[in-house]
């Protein structure tokens, strides 16, 4: 009896070969992206499900033994260690304070130079390179610009009679100083994202809104800014990501200094990780962070959903 | 005196001029300060401030590379920028080749699957990473680097960008390539890579530039000096207290940074392009 279904399934074989053209296709198709399917796996998706492990876990590195403690890690974060709401706060005004900049000056320099003519791309060439620079070099440059008393910075103040603070030695100072040669650093990128999204309104809308008799400011507010819309949610949520991700301009122009006054989130993991080599800890800091950065793309698709709906 | 409408115009016209001249100010200073005080000496440095050094000190340049591998650094920069850059346009394409045409199960989960990577930050995953390359044993080597750009955020944005351009090629030329007896890699190979072209430069620009500007990976994983890569290079120009050797770091960091940004001015408009392409699809 056992044997029936075996030659029944032969039987139907011969009738239609086993490769049909769809197996083949599907074959091909997962044969094409398994390489980077393979290695996505291995290095992102596996290591994304190991911090989870690592999180509820305490790491003894003398017996190299680990044991599960639950969610005393978080608890630790949370409750315990008042480092984490220091760090959570730096956090959140560094991104309170960079976001706005970036996305207002952005918008500016992009109004200001989205119509072809002279001079306009030597502005988006300068207002763009330190984009593709890297944020070693920069931070290295601004770090030694903004030094106390010999530093360019305050010597150009000087000048002009300001007394300039030591920047980057007084924790508000330094957080003012990281946030604003950060914005200097990539609002290049956000202003050609809206560059790109005024050069797609039509011309047709402003003239009408001219010939309606409307001033600039009231064609801005009445018909470029809604239609920026879109544009202006989506590099909202991806300043604000990039925001929480910083880590090597902080890491070069302050090391999280003074007094912890620019530790923010990415920083603390790094510090916690590899430096005091608190591995569960860091791990349930990483996974706040992915929480953060999750919610945070979620709300994006909702709002992009509800504007589209 | 009334203003004609040219003459008020012209006048419009300096004003914006003059505004964005005064904001282009600090984009543009930190690369005159960093060169020119990458040619002064370690006491110019900390004297009165000026663009122009009073002497110019060729020797730091020399320096540079007596302090620290910096040759050897820079040549792993260049090779490991290469590699990864050259591993994602293939991956990427093949990859972004097959979700864009190829029909098979299971290709929507995957893109999904796929996208939800896209905005988790490196920071999130480097401890097990970590872990994981110990385990290979593979600290200390140039491995890391380069796998992790490939199959992490960055090379799934690429694959990404690659795919959207591919859905937008007409198919037609791929049909008659199948007519003529041409297999899928070589329809991929000979057919629909040629066509994208645009698309595989905007990759191996931001690639590029992904990988070499890189800096927690190599703090994370390099350990000798000869193994280091340029931003951790740079960023070792101290005195055996950890006080910066300015001269020294800011002529390194110029060496490093210059050929990029020559290189930027006379390709500006198409790197421009690349990252408006990248940025749209976050």
């Amino acid at each position: 009896m056992g044997t029936l279904p075996d030659s029944d399934t032969t039987a139907r074989a011969s009738r239609a070969p086993w490769l049909t053209l769809r197996r083949r296709e599907a074959i091909e198709g997962w044969l094409f992206v398994s390489p980077t399917l393979i290695g996505f796996l291995i290095f992102f998706l596996g290591p994304l499900i190991a911090v989870v492990f690592y999180s509820l876990s305490e790491w003894n590195l003398l017996s190299q033994k680990t044991t599960y403690v639950g969610l005393a890690n978080y608890a630790d974060a949370l409750t315990e260690n008042p480092d984490f709401w220091h760090v959570i706060r730096n956090s959140v005004f560094f991104a309170a304070g960079l976001v706005p900049m970036n996305m207002a000056l952005a918008l500016a320099l992009a109004i200001s130079l989205s119509r072809p003519g002279k001079g306009v791309v030597f502005f988006r060439t300068v207002f763009f390179a330190p984009v593709i620079t890297s944020a070693v070099a920069w931070a290295i440059v601004w770090k030694f610009l903004l030094q106390g008393e010999a530093g360019a910075v305050n010597q150009m103040l000087a000048q002009v009679g300001i007394d300039g603070p030591n920047w980057l030695r007084e924790p508000n100072w330094a957080m003012v100083a990281v946030i604003v040669t950060r914005v200097i650093k990539m609002v290049g990128l956000n202003m050609i994202l809206y560059i790109a999204a005024l050069q797609a309104i039509p011309r047709d809308y402003e003239q009408a809104a001219r010939l309606e008799g409307a001033s600039g400011w009231q064609i801005f507010r009445m018909v470029t800014w809604p239609l920026l819309a879109p544009t202006t949610l989506i590099i909202m949520v991806i300043t604000t990501i990039g925001s929480f991700k910083v880590f090597d301009h902080i890491y070069l122009m302050t090391g999280g200094g003074p007094e912890n006054g620019t530790l923010v989130l990415a920083y603390y993991i790094y510090e916690q990780a590899f430096e005091f080599f608190n591995i569960g800890y860091a791990s349930a800091l990483a996974m706040i962070m992915f929480v953060i950065v999750l919610s945070l793309t979620i709300v994006q698709l909702l709002l992009r959903q509800k504007g589209s709906a | 005196m009334e203003l004609t409408r040219t003459q008020s115009r012209i006048l419009m016209r300096i004003c914006w001029a003059l505004s964005l001249g005064v904001v282009a100010v600090p984009f543009v200073f930190p690369f005159l300060w960093m060169v020119s005080s990458g040619f002064k000496s370690a006491t110019e440095i900390f004297g009165q401030p000026s663009l122009i050094p009073r002497v110019w000190r060729w020797g730091n340049f020399v320096e540079v590379f007596e302090y620290q591998p910096f040759a050897r650094q820079y040549f792993n920069s260049i090779y490991i920028a290469s590699s990864v850059t050259v591993i994602t346009l293939i991956l990427s394409s093949l990859a972004g080749y097959a979700l864009a045409r190829i029909r098979f199960a299971g290709a929507g989960l995957l893109m999904l699957f796929l996208v939800s990577a896209l905005m988790v930050p490196e920071e999130v995953t480097i401890v097990p990473n970590f872990f994981l390359m110990k385990w290979l044993g593979v600290m200390d080597t140039h491995v890391p680097l380069i796998l992790l750009p490939v199959f992490g955020p960055h090379g799934v944005m690429a694959t990404f960008l690659m795919r959207q351009y591919f859905v937008a090629l007409p198919k037609e030329l791929e049909e008659a390539g199948k007519l003529d007896g041409l297999s899928r890699v070589g329809i991929w190979w000979k057919i629909a890579l040629p066509m994208s072209r645009p698309a595989l430069a905007a990759v191996a620009i931001i690639t590029f530039l992904f990988s070499w500007n890189l800096f927690l990976e190599p703090l994370v994983f390099l350990s000798s000096l000869e193994n280091f890569t340029l931003p951790l290079a740079l960023s070792n120009f101290t005195d055996p207290y950890g006080a910066p050797l300015w001269h020294l770091q800011l002529a390194a960091t110029s060496l490093a940074v210059l050929p990029i940004l020559i290189v930027y001015l006379i390709a500006q408009r198409q790197i421009i392009e690349s990252f408006a392409m990248s940025g749209v699809k976050g």
